[in-house]
């Protein structure tokens, strides 16, 4: 599979490699709840940087991986979004809501950092 | 329109030459009497309180211009001299704010002038008269179609480069502190511009790391639902980059108009001016390092 999962800390980090098929995508978010839980993972970071394109299908499956995240305990972080694919998301009217987005790790990192002494009660 | 319609007929080898000659006396009638003629225009276009941002003397001395190529669009029937000199004046008055109507306006006053003047001089031979009158209104008409056609493709001329200048200029996006940018948007907001400003901003945000940016929309004069949507893209697409964006400087006419059109702005951050909207964005960035929980319900 082209996603690298990585832990760091109390974070798991997912960073995609390359162009997913759908079941890939079924997948990792499977994959991805069950390492949540069996890490004991207060933060899941994806990385998209590689991603050329971010379809319906897409931004679906990662609001989904977020929300089966957050019920096995872990707030997730959408990191390294292009401007170009930025662009054509909000023209095709996708939005990643209600997960967070920030421009890298270091980004995501931080925020994550920063969420965990209100321990998670104020999603936005 | 009847005029036109018994004329063609007409318009054998014969009847052709017949016209030429009225022209050529016509021609010789409007130099014999240029000073007379001249000065009885600039005295009905001072009259009609047309051209008053210009001095006397140089209604004067483009008058004299005007009617000596419009005798020589008479004669020779080629409009193309006439053409590039109504541009060129075009180009000197509208800077000076002549208006549509005043260029109209002396044009067809000496066509008035000049008509009068064959009345009066052909008076007493009126199918005569009738004859040079069919061979100089339609020349007439033509020399004031394009004198104004002149001068509204000179005036679109200018809109359009004025237009693109608006467009070029760029909009700079500044970094005021670390991770805080400031977006400044002045003139008119379009989709290609909007665009542009977008890519801009997404491209600024990566390069400088962006945390939060304040568009700064004072200068905007107006604003309708595409530029709203255009507004509401722009800050989707910075958060889809990790960056907070906060909505400064709009009017109370904005905000009406905004509300009116019942564009969706819930999940922008606005403040009045630019200034509340650096104290919001520098809460926004000093609450994250510590306790973002502050931050994100603030945000709200």
């Amino acid at each position: 599979m082209s996603v690298a999962i990585l832990r760091q800390g109390d974070y798991l980090i997912a960073s995609i490699q390359g162009d997913l098929t759908d079941g890939q995508v079924l997948a990792l978010r499977d994959d991805l709840a069950e390492r949540v839980g069996h890490y004991r993972a207060r933060g899941l970071i994806v990385d998209v940087a590689a991603l050329d394109v971010i379809d319906s299908f897409v931004a679906r499956s990662l609001r989904s991986i977020a929300m089966t995240a957050a019920l096995r305990g872990a707030a997730t972080v959408v990191v390294g979004i292009q401007p170009d694919v930025a662009i054509a998301m909000v023209q095709f009217d996708l939005d990643l809501a209600p997960l967070h987005a920030a421009l890298d790790l270091d980004g995501a990192i931080t925020l994550l950092d920063g969420r965990h002494p209100g321990a998670g009660g104020h999603e936005r | 329109m009847p005029a036109k319609k018994t004329a063609k007929p007409r318009r054998s080898a014969e009847a052709s030459d017949d016209h030429k000659s009225l022209l050529r006396e016509l021609v010789a009638h409007l130099r014999e009497h240029r000073t007379k003629l001249r000065e009885e225009w600039v005295h009905r276009i001072t009259d009609a309180d047309l051209l008053n941002v210009m001095t006397p003397d140089e209604i004067f001395s483009e008058v004299t211009a005007v009617y000596d190529n419009y005798v020589d669009v008479l004669e020779t029937g080629s409009v193309e001299t006439l053409q590039a000199y109504a541009r060129d004046l075009s180009e000197r008055i509208i800077p000076r704010g002549v208006d549509t109507d005043e260029v109209l306006g002396i044009v067809l006053l000496l066509r008035d002038v000049l008509a009068r003047s064959l009345f009066a001089n052909y008076l007493q031979d009126v199918e005569l008269l009738n004859q040079i009158l069919d061979a100089y209104e339609p020349a007439a008409n033509r020399i004031a179609v394009t004198v104004g056609v002149s001068f509204v493709e000179e005036r679109e001329r200018v809109i359009r480069e004025q237009q693109e200048s608006i467009r070029e200029l760029s909009t700079p996006v500044l970094q005021v502190r670390d991770r805080l940018l400031i977006l400044p948007i002045i003139g008119v907001l379009d989709t290609a511009r909007a665009r542009q400003l977008t890519e801009q901003l997404l491209g600024a945000i990566q390069a400088n790391r962006a945390r939060v940016v304040v568009i700064d929309i004072t200068g905007v004069a107006t604003i309708d639902v595409t530029v709203a949507n255009h507004l509401v893209q722009t800050v989707a697409a910075a958060r889809l980059m990790g960056a907070d964006a906060i909505i400064t400087g709009l009017s109370s006419k904005i905000a009406q108009t905004l509300v009116d059109l019942n564009v969706d702005l819930s999940m922008m951050n606005t403040v009045g001016d630019l200034q509340g909207g650096l104290e919001m964005a520098e809460r926004l960035t000093g609450y994250r390092s510590e306790s973002n929980a502050v931050a994100v319900s603030d945000e709200r």
